[in-house]
């Protein structure tokens, strides 16, 4: 009972704050401060259309680093807590198999849906998506697959090299940055090209296609860490 | 008609999310139940952040045709603000590797007891 009275006026308490924010609220007629620069300028000082991936990639393109990093961390924090011994690696998952139904579309989508992955984050720099998008898009069809039949193998020391190798061309683009152009993760050390074009905007899709990348296989990572875990039971 | 703006409907919606993260935090005994709440929490505050940048008749941060051939030519007019939007996608990316890890957390307390109701892990209450 005085449980559910302290919830209520915790919840209460949050509610009459968001209350008196709602009623405060006025809503912006314009861009301000730096989001004007980024709108006005973006497109010339970097080339990509969507603004959004100029400030995630250039302007702001060290957060992106650290995301990326946050995201290996806890690939590997999982990969920590979830560790089979040598003898639960070698048993199978118990399940009643799996529906026709999943076996088969399986079969026939994971191929589209890694290929519209590779499209989002290839076109990170033009339309709506980016590199991590693309790269839970992925991760979905490897889902998709471990569903289909819970005791596949996914290959990981693929996993691996393709996430160590995208992670380290991250870099390295990051510090041709430094060398060729302004500063680290610049991406003008490349011809900018044509405005809305897919080779334009510099580096960012080749970063972008390396996070793209390095997301998907950590997540893949991730999944296949959680169905490992299964074996013990 | 006032209230009704698109802006003002996203922020009842962000807080409502909020609340009701909250009160699954608070009061559910599940764990898979609270890791659901925080996810709702999380996309609650994703959807607040979003709106805050919202501003009226105006489209996405996209320079594309629909920017350049809009009632202003000016990208500085067509757009909206763009900032939040690029905050609000690493937000969704740590939101991500937080539930990953509470999952896991989650499983291997499930190993230790064999169940994952919140009041039998009480070695740590006093």
């Amino acid at each position: 009972m005085v449980r559910n009275f302290l919830i209520g006026l915790v919840l209460a308490s949050i509610g009459f704050i968001f209350f008196n924010l709602y009623n405060t609220y006025e809503p912006k007629t314009e861009l301000n401060g730096i989001a004007a620069h980024y709108a006005a300028k973006g497109a010339e000082e970097i080339g990509a259309a969507n603004i959004v991936t100029a400030i995630v990639v250039t302007y702001r393109g060290f957060d992106t680093m650290g995301e990326v990093t946050i995201l290996f961390l806890t690939a590997s924090i999982i990969g920590f807590f979830l560790k089979l011994s040598k003898k639960d690696e070698a048993k199978k998952i118990i399940h009643h198999g799996t529906s026709e139904l999943l076996i088969t579309s399986a079969q026939i989508l994971v191929p589209i849906i890694f290929l519209f992955g590779v499209y989002v984050f290839m076109n990170g720099h033009l339309t709506p998506g980016g590199g991590f998008q693309g790269g839970a898009i992925i991760a979905s069809g490897v889902a998709l697959l471990i569903m289909a039949n819970p005791n596949r193998q996914i290959n990981h020391h693929a996993i691996l090299w393709i996430e160590s190798i995208s992670g380290v061309s991250f870099v390295i683009l990051g510090l041709l940055g430094i060398f060729l152009a302004g500063g680290f993760l610049d991406n003008r050390f490349l011809s900018l090209g044509t405005f809305g074009d897919l080779f334009s905007a510099g580096a960012i899709p080749l970063i972008y296609s390396f996070i793209g990348l390095k997301v998907g296989a950590e997540i893949s990572n991730i999944l296949n860490k959680y169905q490992k875990s299964q074996k013990e039971s | 008609m006032e209230y009704l703006q698109l802006g003002r409907i996203s922020l009842i919606i962000s807080f409502l999310l909020i609340i009701i993260g909250f009160w699954g935090i608070l009061s559910q005994k599940n764990i898979i139940k609270i890791i659901v709440s925080f996810t709702i929490l999380d996309t609650g505050i994703n959807v607040l952040i979003v709106s805050l940048g919202y501003l009226k008749g105006r489209t996405a941060p996209i320079i594309d045709a629909s920017v350049s051939q809009g009632p202003n030519h000016n990208v500085l007019n067509a757009i909206v603000d763009p900032v939040p939007q690029a905050l609000v996608l690493t937000a969704i990316v740590i939101g991500f590797g937080v539930t990953a890890l509470l999952l896991a957390y989650a499983m291997k307390l499930f190993k230790a007891k064999r169940t994952l109701e919140i009041n039998q892990f009480n070695d740590l209450k006093w």
